[in-house]
């Protein structure tokens, strides 16, 4: 009698062990009105466009804004970590571009079907839809975009460059006039370099990916744009600290006045005139420039999309509130409000947006024939090799650099890519 | 011996009852998540892939090791073990001796002298960051007029390092201060009556008593210096090749979720913080100060 009624204790022990602690991790499920808990970065009137939705709702679910950190780095850990753990407590989920397919392909995160989809497909931009697909699917409805422009000073240039080799020599002339010539832009070993380059390779007509985005190719495009960044990072007009500059400092460079051109996204433009009022006045913004003279730059897309994870206890619902975020009154409301470039194209024709948007045809142009970064699960990866291999650009030998890029990257699609 | 009495077995059988819960706790902790890295470590697992995962057997092993990554980190972790060990031996004896030896206030010194150590690291970490960052930090031109020392390697790694000693010396300078208290007093008076310098006092007498204290000092510190990862990850997340081991198997698993190259590498630490420790114990004969006198057991 002693003996089992021992080890029933222990067992029971046990079990109290585990299970307490799980408990206080449970649900708040209480049966009624579903919440629906929207994982999104910081933005400043995201509150007001869930009180649209939830009162569009009408009581069948609630949005819930569950803040994530300010980094993108430490807003993907934690999502990767949660939905590794299958945690169900995560509903409506908003990624950036570059991530979707690498959510999409951990099976992460639902595929949008039927009325859905359907709805995502209507009037949004072909660039952002493509960076939601992942095979040929759907995964993600696009929530807002941004593309980088070309800032230039009317009091230097009378006439915005199409292509780069124009530009470096506007501004190579204009340094041996003696005056201020930099072309400014983002050229640290980080995304914006990526970014920079991928831009490059579209813009010439290249590929990094094959399009199936399981071989990595870098073709003459690429090799061309690989040349081409090394002929900007050693033709005298960047500024002395190009190789460590990310997007904010590049901003405040510019407004510092030794720069003739800025390629950058288009919020330098209000912090511009709120902090540099007389430089403002002579600034310009034009299409980014092109590699060719005759063929428009195509220019890569950052933004959010919207995906339902794969754990959600209210799919419908999820896929309800997704679709509300979205849609093109709140794109607008966003647009206006948080100064994020919206993904349906009919809502740059809004009165309201050329206020807000002074350049929103440039913009829209951009959009209209924008380029994604290399779609493939493994882009993380593939952007740190990147980023590390491009970086000095300086010190670019195009065919050499074309060829460890191809390496490297095709590590990384077959997971055997080692991360700095 | 042979027949234990009914309460001896009684006894014994309770002892086994009492240590079984810190036991399968041990094994649930510990060696559980070790010997899962193991076996993760031999796969292709990547969890952006997860259709594709198969036994891979030791190829992740030829990857990392055939990675200059891995090496460039290897031995930013090696450098900094090495130089942040021997200053903070140096310092933290220093310290000690003036712990041990001061007269007024000992205790307010004593509690001044271990504030950096207190001091969470992270939080530490980011001081330290906006510190010698141009514009927020009042070290940044010390040396340059317009430098940013955090965003090139040079600087980067001597700012990790002085942040790691300046964290831990004070660590140091406990363990050496237990080891100052185990020199007899008679022994330096005597040796001061044969006309000892301080010097001789120092290394004749005072270090072989507590060669078995600095011997676990150091032990510690190179097992903790090995693992050097917080300071890293808020002064530089790694950039321009200043990712210790640590950290680049923190980016694999958590940044890259490549579960098998990331396995691999934490399999790899862990191999070397055995033989680090292997070293220590068996032919330095590090053991725990008052254990047996020989050291080697």
């Amino acid at each position: 009698m002693g003996e089992p009624l021992k080890r029933r204790w222990r067992r029971l022990a046990a079990a109290a062990l585990v299970t307490v602690p799980l408990a206080a991790c449970g649900g708040q499920d209480d049966g009624g009105t579903p919440t629906i808990n929207f994982y999104n970065p910081p933005v400043e009137n995201m509150q007001t466009v869930i009180d649209t939705c939830n009162a569009a709702a009408n009581g069948r679910y609630e949005i819930v804004y569950r803040v994530l950190p300010r980094g993108a780095d430490d807003q993907r850990v934690q999502m990767v970590r949660r939905l590794a753990a299958e945690d169900d407590s995560m509903d409506v989920l908003g990624l950036d571009v570059t991530w979707t397919q690498e959510f999409a392909g951990a099976n992460w995160i639902r595929e949008w079907t039927g009325a859905d989809a359907a709805e995502v497909r209507d009037g949004t931009l072909p660039g952002p839809l493509e960076s939601a697909t992942y095979e040929d699917k759907l995964y993600a409805a696009p929530n807002n975009t941004n593309v980088q422009l070309l800032w230039y000073r009317t009091d230097l240039v009378p006439n915005p460059p199409r292509t780069w080799d124009e530009m470096i020599t506007q501004a190579q002339q204009l340094r041996s006039q003696g005056r201020p010539y930099q072309v400014i832009t983002m050229g640290a070993q980080y995304e914006g370099l990526v970014v920079l380059y991928n831009t490059l390779v579209a813009s010439a007509g290249g590929n990094i990916l094959s399009a199936d985005g399981r071989t990595a190719v870098l073709d003459d495009g690429a090799v061309r744009a690989l040349d081409l960044l090394k002929r900007f990072a050693t033709a005298g007009v960047t500024s002395p600290s190009f190789t460590n500059a990310l997007e904010d400092p590049a901003r405040l460079e510019f407004q510092g006045g030794n720069g003739a051109f800025q390629l950058n996204w288009p919020y330098v433009y209000p912090a511009m005139q709120a902090a540099a009022p007389d430089l403002a006045r002579n600034v310009r913004w034009a299409r980014y420039p092109g590699v060719d003279a005759n063929t428009p730059s195509r220019v890569t897309i950052g933004g959010t999309n919207l995906a339902v994870s794969a754990y959600t206890r209210y799919p419908v619902e999820s896929f309800e509130a997704a679709r509300c975020l979205r849609n093109a009154e709140n794109q607008k409301y966003a647009a206006i409000n948080d100064g994020v470039p919206p993904t349906i194209e009919s809502v740059y024709d809004a009165p309201e947006m050329a206020e807000a948007y002074p350049m929103k045809d440039v913009i829209l142009e951009e959009l209209q024939d924008a380029s994604v970064r290399p779609l493939s699960p493994a882009y993380q990866n593939i952007s740190t090799v990147m980023s590390a291999t491009l970086s000095p650009p300086g010190d670019i030998d195009p065919d050499e650099t074309a060829e460890l890029l191809r390496k490297q990257i095709q590590d990384a699609l077959e997971s055997k890519g080692v991360l700095p | 011996m042979t027949q234990l009495s009914e309460g001896k077995r009684q006894e014994r059988r309770l002892g086994w009852l009492l240590c079984a819960p810190a036991a399968i706790v041990m094994v649930a902790v510990t060696a559980y998540p070790i010997l899962y890295s193991v076996w993760l470590s031999l796969q292709r697992f990547d969890l952006k892939f997860p259709d594709e995962r198969e036994f891979v057997g030791l190829e992740n092993y030829v990857t990392v090791l055939s990675n200059g990554y891995w090496w460039t980190a290897f031995g930013v972790t090696m450098l900094i073990t090495v130089v942040t060990v021997v200053i903070e031996l140096v310092l933290g004896m220093g310290l000690a001796l003036i712990m041990h030896r001061t007269l007024v206030g000992r205790g307010i010194v004593r509690t001044a002298a271990l504030i950096p150590y207190g001091i969470v690291t992270v939080v530490a970490a980011f001081s330290w960051r906006y510190a010698w960052t141009p514009d927020t930090g009042y070290l940044a031109n010390l040396l340059t007029p317009d430098g940013a020392p955090l965003t090139e390697r040079a600087g980067s790694l001597a700012i990790i390092i002085v942040a790691e000693i300046w964290k831990t010396t004070p660590f140091m300078a406990l363990l050496l201060m237990a080891g100052l208290a185990l020199v007899p007093e008679e022994l330096l008076r005597a040796a001061s009556m044969d006309g000892a310098t301080w010097w001789q006092r120092f290394t004749n007498v005072m270090l072989p008593v507590m060669k078995p204290a600095i011997l676990v000092a150091l032990l510690f510190r190179t097992l903790d210096a090995f693992r050097v990862f917080d300071n890293i990850y808020v002064l530089t997340a790694g950039a321009n090749e200043t990712s210790s081991v640590s950290m680049i198997a923190y980016n694999n698993l958590l940044r890259g979720l490549n579960l098998g190259i990331g396995s691999t590498m934490s399999v790899l630490i862990f191999l070397a913080v055995a033989v680090i420790a292997f070293i220590f114990v068996k032919l330095f004969g590090t053991a725990a100060p008052g254990a047996s006198d020989d050291g080697r057991r």
